[in-house]
């Protein structure tokens, strides 16, 4: 008996949206890398003194720089969300509804926000 | 080619996997194989919905059960295998328990059981409206830890080796490849299910085509009972799909046109909001399919495309009882009849459900075949008699598995060294028959489907719910002429990969057998019992009949009496 | 002027090995009848067009999980998919994919019954069985009854992009029969070898298309999901607390 083995397509990831969506998802490790490397610049550009960290903002606000951190932005978002909507699937509380888990991982995450934002803007 | 085990069991429903597993408890040393020829979890075993019977609850006893099953019989149970099996049933039904069988429950956590038709006692054990299904699949996964079971998945038994009175093993095609193989084996236990595609309308699933009942009649077993044909009262028109008994254990009503609970012209009892027990809805199903046939005589059925019906009420049961209790219900109506039955009203009609006879077996599930037994449905012990109540054949597989699969356990370590040669001999006849049987075919002329189709009508136009020595005389003979035309049916497939239509040529083979041996039986009581009705004889006759048919090949019919050991024949009293 | 179709084309996949080096379409016309499941129109074809048509089936009732195919693209149970909702067609019915096919819509399963065993899917109790039955609450058993629900069908596998890039992956069905007898209240089985395995649930990425596609609601995305975070907790405990304490 010979079974025929159905070839998978290389396009097998456009055939359906929530095949994309996965491959979207895959794919954002590389720009939550890049933050990573982007924040150690941040990190080493402050420790080399003010105008270091001046070049660093110039560099930061200028053209490609600044539309890879859009795009990453986009990216680790679509992360995070598609992240925090496993949530309640992952961590099953007795008594506890669904969205209550899912909410309650937005409010940490808005909380987080504005803790870190506090120390940096204060 | 050839393979040897100590016993094959042929079939993985319910009956066959818990008698290989009684096979492995009892004696570990020895080799076991389960051919099936569709995966364990594909038996038709895993459409049982409302439950499986067995005395667990406070208030009930096994005499009860016992009681309830011989006169849901109507007495052509033997007594003694009831006594058996009510007294086995629970421990039974316990063990699949602590094997991990998600049986609904109480709020306090413990085994909650519902009514169920002809039982005077709350005994039925349930698993929501998927009984069959959580059963077979505890049953198979629990398997799966039993690595000293050898399965042949997807393997069709064609014949079974037998030599002076004694069976030596069966020779079975591996559908993937065409393989054919000899299996030799010292026993081989027959748990290959019912034959109620016999018919055309009917709840069983393609597979349960009557193969095990024609192996072993073929092999000398005679069988037993076999006029007994259980018609269910509550099946879909067209698809023929169950619509579980549950439905009115949990209340369910049958309305005639007119809205009528019309079962309180039957003889059945007075209705009541309520459901009581052994009562109207509550009846036993030969009763109540018997009653669907007078109101269509009357003309208080509902004319469809797909036949007459009634309806089933379950409105008043609301949504919350439908979805906990009765989701697959809820599911199946909404999928095949585009309704909601929380809103609607269900039709239904008579379709045919289940076997009470088979291959004539003992209590052990010996037949009169050296080392060939039986179990299930293909089995006849008999504790279902003229008339099976609901929810008694699940725990049946598990009693009368566990019984021959010890019994054949025991019947190898006892046994005398034989000799095989005339074993493989018909091995190798079987295998140059298998092979000319397709070349044989290419130049036929009939359609495998339209001869089937034939024979479905024939049986249900000559032996349906009511017939009669007219009706079943040319059924007989019918069914001889489709038997000449079966010789010149057309096999157009020649390929030897995952060939359906030679299995459908060999199932139509073993169907032929089986109706006729029906018919045979049928037209010798001149009697009416149970779910067989002689309207040209319409009492029943204890005097004469109070006696199982045994068949013998070709169609010869003798009697057995029956064992009675402590409820003499009485009337069969519901609703009163 | 605008009649009702009465028939609809099936447009079906036929391969036969050694006759056929790869699967081709053919095309049946067949009755269009409002009750007809895509199955009947297949036993139409078996039994009065072509015989040499092979597919399998048994309980034509959504059950028994033998009829899965490929239906327009999508994985679906034969028996409880209807021709009038691909209307006025053609319909397109394929194998499973992700699956080797031995024959015309017949496809080898072998593959997750060899898996099926490695999860253990039996309850596996220590200490005292009891005289009676075990008790369980409907609560109790709520934990884990969806994932009881699995019928094999195959379709989860079906739609799993991870299955068809890595053959070794344990897949949505067993890993959710695994964590069956993980969540019932009766069982004291440990899985975490094979479901905490790279095999196992750190194969899956997430897609969630396994859900979707399962005609009986047992959700082995959520099954998996949730036995990520039981596994990766368990590992935790093990990285941290000394042997004895741990549980
Ligand atoms: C829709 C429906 C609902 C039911 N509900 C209930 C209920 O609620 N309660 C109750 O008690 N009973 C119920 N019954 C009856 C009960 O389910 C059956 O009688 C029982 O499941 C039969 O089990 P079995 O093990 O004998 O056979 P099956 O489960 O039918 O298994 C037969 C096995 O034999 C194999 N086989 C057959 N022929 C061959 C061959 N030639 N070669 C190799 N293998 C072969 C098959 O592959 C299969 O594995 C119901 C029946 C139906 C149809
Ligand atoms: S999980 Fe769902 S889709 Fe997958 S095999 Fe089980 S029933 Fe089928
Ligand atoms: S035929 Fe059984 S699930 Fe479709």
């Amino acid at each position: 008996m010979s079974a025929y083995r159905q070839p998978v397509s290389t396009f097998w990831w456009l055939h359906q949206w929530s095949y994309l969506l996965f491959v979207l998802r895959e794919l954002s490790s590389v720009f939550v890398a890049w933050f990573v490397v982007y924040l150690l610049l941040a990190v080493s550009a402050i420790a080399d003194g003010p105008a270091a960290y001046q070049d660093f903002v110039a560099w930061s606000g200028g053209g490609w720089v600044l539309v890879l951190n859009v795009v990453a932005l986009a990216f680790v978002l679509l992360h995070a969300v598609t992240w925090f909507a496993l949530a309640p699937k992952a961590m099953v509380v007795p008594h506890v509804p669904p969205w209550v888990v899912l909410v309650g991982h937005y409010l940490a995450w808005a909380v987080l926000s504005a803790a870190v934002a506090w120390l940096v803007l204060r | 080619m050839t393979a040897f085990h100590n016993i094959v069991v042929v079939g993985g429903g319910g009956a066959g996997l818990r008698a290989a597993v009684a096979i492995a408890e009892a004696n570990p040393l020895l080799s076991v194989a389960i051919v099936s020829k569709v995966y364990p979890m594909r038996s038709h075993t895993v459409s049982a919905e409302g439950g499986a019977a067995a005395v667990i609850a406070e208030g009930d006893t096994i005499d009860e059960h016992a009681y309830d099953t011989v006169s849901g019989g109507d007495w052509l149970t033997d007594q003694d295998a009831v006594e058996a099996f009510v007294e086995e049933a629970p421990k039974e039904l316990l063990r699949l328990e602590h094997q991990g069988c998600p049986w609904s429950r109480r709020p306090d956590g413990h085994i909650a059981v519902r009514a169920f038709g002809g039982m005077k006692k709350k005994r039925t054990w349930f698993a929501a409206d998927k009984t069959g299904f959580h059963l077979l699949h505890t049953l198979f996964q629990t398997s799966l830890s039993c690595s000293d079971i050898v399965r042949y998945d997807e393997w069709f038994v064609t014949k079974l080796l037998s030599d002076e009175g004694r069976v030596h093993g069966v020779v079975a095609i591996e559908m993937a490849t065409g393989r054919i193989e000899t299996i030799i084996a010292n026993a081989v236990i027959v748990c290959t299910g019912g034959c109620g595609r016999v018919f055309p309308f009917t709840t069983n699933a393609n597979i349960k085509t009557g193969d095990g009942m024609a192996l072993a009649y073929r092999a000398g077993a005679p069988l037993k009972d076999m006029e007994f044909v259980q018609y269910h009262p509550t099946g879909l028109p067209f698809t023929g799909i169950l619509i579980t008994e549950a439905t009115r254990a949990e209340g369910g009503w049958l309305l005639n046109k007119d809205g009528y609970r019309y079962l309180q012209d039957y003889d059945l009892g007075k209705p009541t909001p309520e459901p009581v027990m052994r009562s109207m809805e509550l009846g036993p199903r030969d009763r109540l399919s018997q009653a669907f046939m007078h109101e269509h005589a009357k003309g208080r059925t509902i004319d469809t495309p797909y036949g007459p019906v009634v309806h089933l009420d379950l409105r008043h049961l609301g949504a919350q009882v439908i979805d906990t209790k009765l989701p697959f219900v809820r599911e199946l109506c909404s999928k095949y009849e585009r309704i909601d039955p929380v809103k609607e009203l269900i039709p239904v009609r008579p379709v045919v459900h289940y076997m009470m006879g088979g291959v004539h077996t003992d209590i052990n599930g010996a037949t009169p075949v050296e080392g060939l037994y039986a179990a299930g449905e293909v089995a006849c012990v008999s504790i279902n008699g003229a008339n099976r109540l609901g929810s008694n054949s699940l725990p049946e597989l598990l009693v009368f598995g566990a019984r021959a699969g010890q019994a054949a356990a025991e019947y190898v370590r006892t046994l005398q060294k034989g000799s095989t040669s005339a074993a493989y001999a018909q091995g190798r006849d079987e295998e140059r028959r298998l092979t000319k049987e397709l070349r044989k075919h290419d130049a036929g002329t009939e359609r495998i489907a339209d001869i089937r189709t034939e024979m479905q009508t024939t049986m249900e136009d000559g032996a349906g719910i009511y017939r009669d020595g007219d009706s079943l005389d040319k059924a007989f003979v019918k069914l001889h002429e489709l038997r000449e035309r079966f010789d010149r049916a057309a096999v157009d497939d020649h390929s030897t990969t995952f060939n359906t239509e030679l299995v459908a040529l060999l199932e139509l083979d073993f169907m032929l057998d089986i109706a006729q041996s029906i018919v045979a039986c049928a037209i010798k009581r001149t009697e009416s019992r149970g779910a067989h009705q002689r309207t040209d004889f319409p009492k029943r006759d204890d005097e004469k009949f109070l006696a199982h048919s045994l068949v013998h090949r070709p169609n010869k019919v003798e009697y057995l009496p029956v064992t009675i050991t402590r409820w003499p024949p009485g009337e069969r009293v519901y609703g009163r | 002027m605008a009649r009702k179709r009465t028939t609809i084309t099936m447009e079906v996949t036929r391969f036969r090995p050694g006759e056929d080096s790869e699967p081709t379409l053919q095309s049946y016309e067949v009755p269009l009848r409002k009750e007809w499941a895509v199955l009947d129109g297949l036993n139409h074809i078996k039994d009065h067009l072509d015989g040499t048509l092979s597919y399998r089936w048994s309980c034509r009732m959504g059950i028994c999980g033998s009829c899965g195919m490929t239906v327009n693209g999508k994985p679906q149970l034969s028996c409880a998919t209807f021709l009038v909702d691909y209307a006025p067609g053609p319909v397109r019915v394929e194998p499973l994919r992700n699956f080797p096919v031995i024959r015309d819509l017949v496809v080898d399963i072998s593959d997750f019954m060899t898996k099926l065993p490695k999860v253990k899917p039996w309850l596996i109790h220590e200490g005292e069985t009891p005289e009676g039955e075990f008790l369980q609450t409907p609560q109790e058993m709520d934990e884990y009854k969806k994932y009881s629900m699995c019928i094999n069908c195959m379709l989860c596998y079906s739609a799993c992009p991870v299955y068809a890039l890595e053959p070794e992956f344990l897949g949505p069905a067993a890993i959710a029969l695994g964590q069956r007898y993980n969540l019932d209240s009766r069982d004291d089985g440990d899985r975490r070898d094979v479901l905490a395995s790279a095999e196992g649930v750190w194969a899956c990425t997430f897609v969630g298309e396994c859900s979707t596609a399962c005609p009986k609601g047992v959700d082995p995305a959520g099954a998996i999901q949730r036995y990520k975070l039981t596994a990766a907790v368990a590992a935790l405990k093990d990285f941290l607390l000394p042997r004895g304490a741990r549980r």
